[in-house]
């Protein structure tokens, strides 16, 4: 890979869950000019003791390790560990507003079906999807959504883990 | 942390519990100044006597101030501020000490829990402000958790790459009783810095060392920072190997500098035999460096042809700039100590007869004698602002000496010309470039060795920026002496708008001077002016003679220029060299050099 090829990373942050902990993380992405082009933070053990932060950014592989090494340092970071070093799985959850009527109605929902999109809620003239998946899957079913009536998205963000046995502890 | 096995014992209050936290991580001076917020503290403090509190003029001159603390002793240096404007006063100081990694502890207080959001009197967002600007910093929150945070600040400031951590204290969290443990041995929960370097990569090291035909060894301040006995072993080591040493503007005394094998200072204004070996060098071994912007210069061309090493303890400073071939993660300390082992095992015998060769480029490179400048020795003379370093350095040499200094041309002269033998006796404001920092650092290093000669060479532009502690060195007699190169100019921004906006000097004449002898005497200080190369040599005696805090104004030749210079966006091979260099002629600087700092 040249110096300059970007690549897009996903990469897990376990860190004390304490006050300040997300602010910190957003903190060295803005500071340093890193992008984020995707978080989701969620307390993981049972006592709530500690989040797991998931990202997924873009740079030169360079950037990619600063980012890494940079995160690692901070004291409430516990392990940091770049999935997209091998095989992972990555899903994100979306909330899809669809507003319509007539055949454009029908066609929203007969493509819900091809992709496996719930109806969470529903009147004369809109349908609300939830919808699981790759990013990829989510925008794809989106820009179909598009000329269908789409009237509001929410997107959870990426959670991220690594295939097989692997974990980040 | 997490091992504390005894029993906790209930102090009367936050504060005193802060108090014995502090006498248990040994810190016998804090700097500071009070206010509404930290007033149980400062209460408590008066009803001891094993913890003494420095008085500071201005919050950012304690911080600076506990900076030359720690840089001149190795200690972490402790600061106490107040609130709202004391916590953002510091700020300056917090990220000098980050950017120089000086281990730090500041105590701030906060607004009482119930109003913190509150836009109380007084309140600001300390540890929203200071996240970017320490290593690490706490809120307090509650009764139980304040030991546990002041024992891991001290903990976190000092080990690993050192910093400054930030203690916000609620004013209610130190009047309320709290419980008190002693520090345990445990290790931290999330945070656990490696210090031992993997064996493989310094065998590696070592077989490329070894190979090497035109090898440099690039020392920076993490050597001075892992200790004195760390900087011995990078001498053990560098005269073990024969091979050529150049310490960065952070590592200067880490190697003494009467070595014959120490070819100077690089970077920037760095000899001209330390930045061309740094430039045709085959194999460079950098340990506690990290090729800040001020040294590489022009990045794709730095070092071209060198394999290089990079033994740093913070992972993050690896391959952050100029991509290395080994990487060695771990203190200095413990480095150079397997460095020194595994090259007295390994039987390859070293290249002598490249290395005498590469020796003998050096020579000739170090016979240009960069440094050269002619001082005009008629009566009436104006004083050459090198010369009254070089008179400065041999009238203190045999004494125990500590210099710091502000920001600018003084400091690179500083650099330059003022030779360090020994660690800790060099404070500069590296990283950040802080004007006012070299008067609190002199104070902080003369608390911490009250008997010792500590000298703030200074610009008449930067002393005025902290000027103010002039009363600080009266209120505690101490003897710091301030060494001004007054060329009535900000002159490191002359200098860089005579060469790089056609000597448009915007704004950086020093109009309306003090008369400084006259503002030492209101500050119970000597003042003494040197105005002709005549006078300079008695004052600097005089000044040296007096057991009181002096300022002595050294009038210097005005046009003046820091010589050699790198320009912004050029190569180590691309150096300006001074007038005296008849014939050098460095590159015109770029439009990508111009947009650099």
């Amino acid at each position: 890979m040249s110096d300059t090829a970007l690549r897009s990373a996903t990469i897990s942050v376990l860190v004390e869950n304490e006050s300040g902990v997300l602010a910190r993380v957003i903190g060295l992405f803005s500071g340093r000019g890193y992008n984020i082009d995707n978080l989701t933070v969620a307390p993981v053990e049972q006592d709530g003791s500690k989040s797991r932060i998931t990202l997924v950014t873009s740079g030169t592989a360079m950037v990619i390790e600063q980012i890494k090494a940079q995160l690692d340092r901070l004291v409430p970071v516990y392990k940091v560990l770049d999935l997209s070093d091998g095989p992972h799985l990555a899903r994100e959850l979306a909330l899809i507003k669809v507003l319509g009527t007539g055949e454009k109605r029908a066609e929203a929902l007969r493509l819900a079906d091809a992709f496996r999109a719930r109806v969470i809620d529903a009147t004369t003239e809109s349908f609300t999807f939830e919808l699981t998946g790759a990013t990829d899957k989510l925008d794809a079913f989106l820009e179909l959504m598009r000329p269908l009536g789409l009237a509001e998205v929410s997107r959870t963000g990426v959670a991220a883990i690594a295939r097989g046995t692997k974990t980040i502890t | 942390m997490d091992g504390m096995i005894a029993a906790p014992e209930l102090m009367n209050s936050g504060a005193e519990a802060v108090l014995r936290a502090l006498k248990a991580q040994d810190v016998d001076v804090i700097f500071g100044y009070p206010g509404g917020a930290v007033l149980p503290l400062y209460d408590a403090l008066f009803q001891q006597t094993e913890i003494k509190h420095i008085l500071v003029r201005h919050e950012q001159a304690a911080v600076h101030a506990a900076e030359g603390y720690a840089r001149s002793t190795g200690k972490v240096g402790v600061v106490l501020v107040t609130s709202g404007p004391g916590a953002t006063n510091a700020v300056t100081g917090l990220v000098d000490a980050l950017m120089d990694s000086i281990p730090l502890v500041c105590l701030s207080g906060q607004v009482p829990t119930h109003l913190i959001g509150n836009d109380a009197f007084q309140e600001a967002d300390t540890t929203g402000i200071t996240r970017p600007a320490t290593k690490h910093n706490y809120l307090v929150k509650k009764s139980d958790d304040l030991v546990r945070v002041m024992h891991e600040a001290f903990l976190v400031a000092r080990t690993g790459r050192p910093g400054p951590v930030l203690v916000d204290l609620p004013k209610d969290i130190l009047i309320a009783p709290a419980p008190y443990r002693e520090p345990g041995n445990a290790p931290h929960r999330s945070y656990n810095p490696r210090t031992e370097p993997d064996p493989r990569r310094i065998e590696e090291a070592v077989a490329m060392l070894k190979r090497a035909e035109r090898p440099v060894i690039y020392a920076g301040g993490g050597v001075i920072n892992a200790g004195p006995e760390a900087t011995r072993l990078l001498t053990e080591f560098t005269r073990l190997t024969g091979f050529p040493i150049t310490n960065t503007l952070m590592g200067l005394g880490a190697f003494p500098a009467s070595d014959p094998l120490f070819v100077g200072m690089l970077g920037m204004h760095g000899t001209y035999e330390a930045n061309l070996a740094m430039h045709g060098c085959d194999v460079m071994l950098n340990i506690g460096a990290r090729f800040d912007d001020r040294v590489t210069g022009r990045l794709n061309a730095f070092s071209p042809n060198s394999k290089k090493i990079h033994a740093d303890i913070d992972p993050a400073s690896i391959n952050k700039s100029v991509m290395v071939d080994v990487a060695i993660i771990g203190d200095a300390l413990a480095v150079l100590k397997a460095l020194i082992a595994a090259w007295k095992k390994d039987s390859t015998q070293p290249n002598r007869a490249a290395l005498a060769q590469w020796w003998g480029q050096i020579d000739v490179w170090r016979a240009k004698d960069s440094l050269r400048y002619t001082q005009p020795r008629d009566p009436g003379s104006i004083i050459k602002p090198q010369y009254a370093i070089e008179q400065l350095y041999k009238a203190t040499r045999g004494r125990e000496t500590f210099i710091t200094t502000e920001v600018g041309q003084h400091q690179m002269w500083a650099a330059q010309y003022f030779k360090f033998e020994k660690p800790n006796r060099w404070m500069t404001s590296g990283g950040l470039g802080t004007m006012g920092y070299g008067l609190p650092a002199a104070m902080g290093a003369q608390v911490a060795h009250p008997d010792a000669l500590v000298i703030d060479i200074a610009g008449e532009a930067s002393i005025l920026m902290n000027i103010q502690e002039m009363g600080t060195l009266a209120q505690y007699r101490l003897p710091v002496k301030v060494f001004i190169l007054n060329n009535q100019y900000m002159g490191m921004v002359r200098q860089w708008q005579e060469l790089l906006h056609g000597s448009r000097y915007s704004n950086s004449y020093s109009e309306a001077l003090p008369d400084f002898v006259k503002l030492a005497e209101s500050f119970h200080a000597v003042g003494l002016r040197a105005e002709k190369v005549e006078d300079l040599d008695r004052v600097i005696a005089e000044m040296l003679a007096v057991d009181k805090p002096v300022i002595a104004d050294i009038w210097v030749d005005q046009k003046e220029n820091v010589f050699p210079m790198i320009p912004s966006g050029a190569a180590h091979n691309e150096m300006l060299l001074g007038p005296e260099h008849k014939g050098a002629s460095g590159p015109a600087v770029t439009n990508e050099g111009m947009a650099l700092v």
